[in-house]
């Protein structure tokens, strides 16, 4: 039960719950409404009362939404070069990022921080979530605020701070080498940057992403616990048969904030640059490679191009990932 | 529904170049190429001091300021507002787009020597021969001087300029009792002794800096970049590149440089503490030093540059910029005089005793500059030796007209060398094709 409640609340409404609140809220006066050859100016005048009402929002929404995409739809379908000036060249530009080694380079860098960095991340919250949720932890309240307090830290100090920590020459890592004559890996280094920005990510997010199934698992009725107690089921269980179940929804909603935030992936590597140049390449994560396409070449198109072939990946990739995790629901 | 702050902030990034692509694509219309150069007199100049106005200036250089202050005591009807637009690649860009939108374009703007030609190819530079710039031959110091002008044309005035020199720490030379390179075999070797005898010394840091390797190319007679209007050739494997290239990946081979990249904390730190032992760098270098590492003073140093034939004076530019004024800027003539004021006679005198290195030939041989002697490098005649590098630069170099992009995509390339078994030579190579491609796209017939 419980778990059908919060899905609704997360995802899409489910179908024939949609269909349901349709007829409810249609209002009877349409449906009474007079024979169909009633005049086509009353019926203008009306479907205009409602555009009256969602106009503000659909201004606003076209303006900052539509007309930013449409806009840079239109512009991918130019070049413009330092001699020749513009031109129309179609959809050349896209065939283009279709071979375009820079950009599959970075595609592929952030898949793998997907498949690498997510996980963990929402495993690392689902285990704080349980543990607050449990009942059983001293000071809950105080591992709550603690865990949240880094996603309170803005991205560009958080990575800054972590930042000087790795510094191999003078970081924190430098002092522990100097201290125990050690010789840790350069964080910044090769080998360790995508972990090291991975473990950033993580530090900031955890506690957001614990925050939305820590709610979730607030809202399971308790006396699901107190009825599996009395049959005799231990925590372990609990928490396989009945929390884990109920905040199924949260789970996916979670996630595919994360794909969406991982396939965006800019701010930490940006900023480090300047601490790992040589590491950072300007197409270290798709979104840097759009940014240095367009402010250090002046390829506004062909960034442009970059652009929406990379929201149209991140589209497909959240929504199969959505479509599973509806599919299993459903089984269910 | 919960705004995923992560999404949010890097929706917000997405947006930025969405409106720099949108004030981009504004310009596209806007192509109106005239193509007459207006013919301006002294006369004319004089007038529009005369007359006044206000001046949009976009400079990050520091002396400009009591240039300025100088400039309206004399000219009481002009009014200069000097605009920090960034340094660099950042101001190149919002300049870039200014003119691409067609609005907001500054009187005046500083544009560093690599970068003047992308400017003066993009048609968005005032050709200074109608206001009489050609007359002015003999003013400046000779680099500097052919730095400003792209195929045959002068585009901006030299503000200063950048021969290269030896800086070091004398007292880590001292101490172990190193003798300061005179070539570039000495420079390896004091390299390898300096960091056998502390581990924690290095003889210079690098991660890969465009500006220093093209530098380094020139001083060793290398000409990558050829340049004849739209005809490019991009030689990253001629005799300047490979010996520069074989002598610098010893340095990093052996990790003699340390990983540290210019103008961080770290850097200044490692300059104060002994670290970083030596820098070949501009002659702008000294007031660096005397403001960002002043717990060293007295402990620097200038000598010439190393050499690559035992006696030789070659040097190279290292930075430097010019003041240039762009085509949409609104009054020209007030333009030309204050750029004028500032670069030669009065102005230039103005920005050298604030510590500026000249490109006048005036100031450069003038002996109060000559004979000036820093405290903060033990009471050394610091510009004997930097004039000295003024009259050794190597003739005949040229920048890329997109230098500004290929010095962006460096680091994808050629830093691979800094931090993987790639070698210098193969980095420069890989920059080289990349550098290839870009132009081809943008139009160019390369190579």
């Amino acid at each position: 039960m419980a778990r059908y409640v919060y899905v609704n609340i997360a995802i899409l409404p489910a179908k024939s719950e949609k269909e349901g609140d349709m007829a409810v809220l249609a209002p009877p006066a349409i449906q009474r409404s007079g024979p169909p050859g009633r005049s086509g100016a009353a019926r203008r005048r009306r479907s205009w009362t409602g555009w009256a009402f969602v106009g503000p929002f659909m201004a606003v929404f076209a303006f900052v939404f539509l007309a930013p995409i449409g806009y840079a739809i239109y512009l991918s379908f130019f070049r413009t070069k330092l001699i020749g000036g513009t031109s129309f060249v179609g959809l050349e530009n896209y065939q283009n990022v279709f071979t375009d080694s820079q950009f599959w380079s970075s595609f592929g860098r952030v898949a793998l921080f997907l498949c690498v960095q997510v996980p963990i991340m929402l495993f690392l919250a689902l285990l704080a979530a349980l543990a607050i949720d449990s009942g059983r932890l001293y000071g809950k309240s105080f591992f709550r605020v603690t865990i949240f307090m880094p996603y309170a830290v803005p991205a560009v100090v958080a990575t800054l701070m972590w930042g000087f920590m790795y510094g191999p020459q003078f970081g924190l890592i430098g002092n522990i080498n100097d201290a125990f004559g050690w010789s840790l890996p350069n964080p910044l280094g090769p080998g360790w940057l995508l972990a090291s920005i991975g473990n950033i990510v993580t530090w900031e997010f955890v506690g957001y992403n614990m925050l939305i199934f820590y709610s979730a698992l607030q809202v399971i009725p308790r006396t699901l616990y107190e009825a599996a107690e009395l049959d005799g089921a231990g925590q372990v269980r609990i928490i396989r048969s009945i929390k884990l179940p109920a905040i199924r929804g949260a789970l996916l909603i979670a996630t595919i904030f994360s794909i969406i935030g991982t396939f965006q992936l800019f701010n930490e590597p940006a900023i480090l640059k300047s601490l790992a140049p040589n590491v950072i390449t300007t197409y270290y994560t798709p979104n840097m490679y759009a940014y240095s396409l367009s402010f250090a070449g002046q390829q506004f198109n062909y960034s442009a191009a970059v652009a929406i072939v990379m929201a149209l990946l991140t589209a497909i990739v959240a929504y199969a990932v959505q479509l599973r995790g509806l599919r299993k629901e459903r089984v269910q | 529904m919960t705004i995923n702050r992560r999404a949010f902030l890097r929706g917000t990034a997405a947006l930025g170049t969405a409106a720099a692509a949108a004030a981009a694509l504004a310009a596209c219309g806007s192509d109106d190429d005239s193509g007459d150069n207006p013919t301006v007199s002294a006369n004319d100049v004089d007038a529009a001091l005369a007359a006044g106005g206000t001046l949009t200036v976009w400079a990050w250089e520091t002396t400009l300021k009591q240039v300025v202050t100088a400039f309206q005591a004399k000219y009481p009807k002009v009014t200069v507002n000097l605009v920090n637009a960034g340094t660099g690649d950042k101001q190149y860009t919002a300049l870039q787009n200014a003119i691409s939108a067609g609005s907001g374009v500054p009187d005046l703007a500083q544009i560093e020597y690599y970068a003047l030609p992308q400017f003066a190819l993009g048609k968005s530079l005032v050709d200074l021969s109608g206001f009489g710039a050609n007359s002015l031959d003999g003013t400046f110091t000779p680099g500097p001087w052919a730095s400003v002008k792209s195929g045959g044309v002068t585009y901006g005035l030299p503000m200063d300029s950048g021969p290269m020199a030896l800086f070091y720490n004398k007292e880590v030379f001292d101490k172990h009792g190193i003798a300061v390179p005179a070539t570039w075999d000495e420079y390896v070797a004091a390299a390898k002794k300096l960091h056998a005898a502390d581990p924690k010394a290095y003889i210079t840091s690098d991660t890969g800096d465009a500006g220093f390797t093209t530098s380094m190319i020139w001083q060793a007679g290398g000409k990558p970049f050829q340049v004849d209007g739209t005809n490019v050739k991009i030689n990253l494997a001629d005799d300047g590149s490979t010996k520069f290239a074989n002598l610098w990946q010893q340095l990093v081979t052996d990790k003699l440089v340390a990983p540290i990249s210019g103008w961080s904390d770290a850097w200044y730190k490692g300059l104060g503490d002994g670290t970083i032992a030596t820098l070949v760098i501009g002659a702008w270098m000294p007031a660096n030093l005397e403001s960002g590492v002043a717990a060293a003073k007295g402990k620097w140093r200038v000598a010439p540059m190393p050499q690559w034939t035992a006696g030789g004076a070659a040097t190279a530019e290292n930075g430097g910029s010019s003041l240039a004024i762009p085509k949409l800027g609104k009054n020209n003539a007030l333009a030309y005089g204050f750029m004028k004021y500032a670069t030669t006679g009065e102005g230039a005198q103005i920005r050298v005793d604030n510590g500026a290195f000249p490109a006048t030939t005036e100031q450069v041989n003038a002996d109060a500059f000559k004979n000036k002697e820093f405290p903060y490098f033990g009471g050394q005649k610091v510009n004997e030796v930097l004039a000295q590098a003024a009259s050794g630069v190597v003739t005949g170099w040229s920048y890329l007209p997109f230098q500004v992009y290929a010095n962006s995509i460096f680091n994808d390339t050629v830093g691979k060398a800094y931090v993987s078994n790639t070698t210098l030579a193969d980095g420069l190579k890989a920059w080289q094709d990349a550098s290839v491609k870009y132009g081809k796209e943008q139009g160019f017939t390369v190579n």
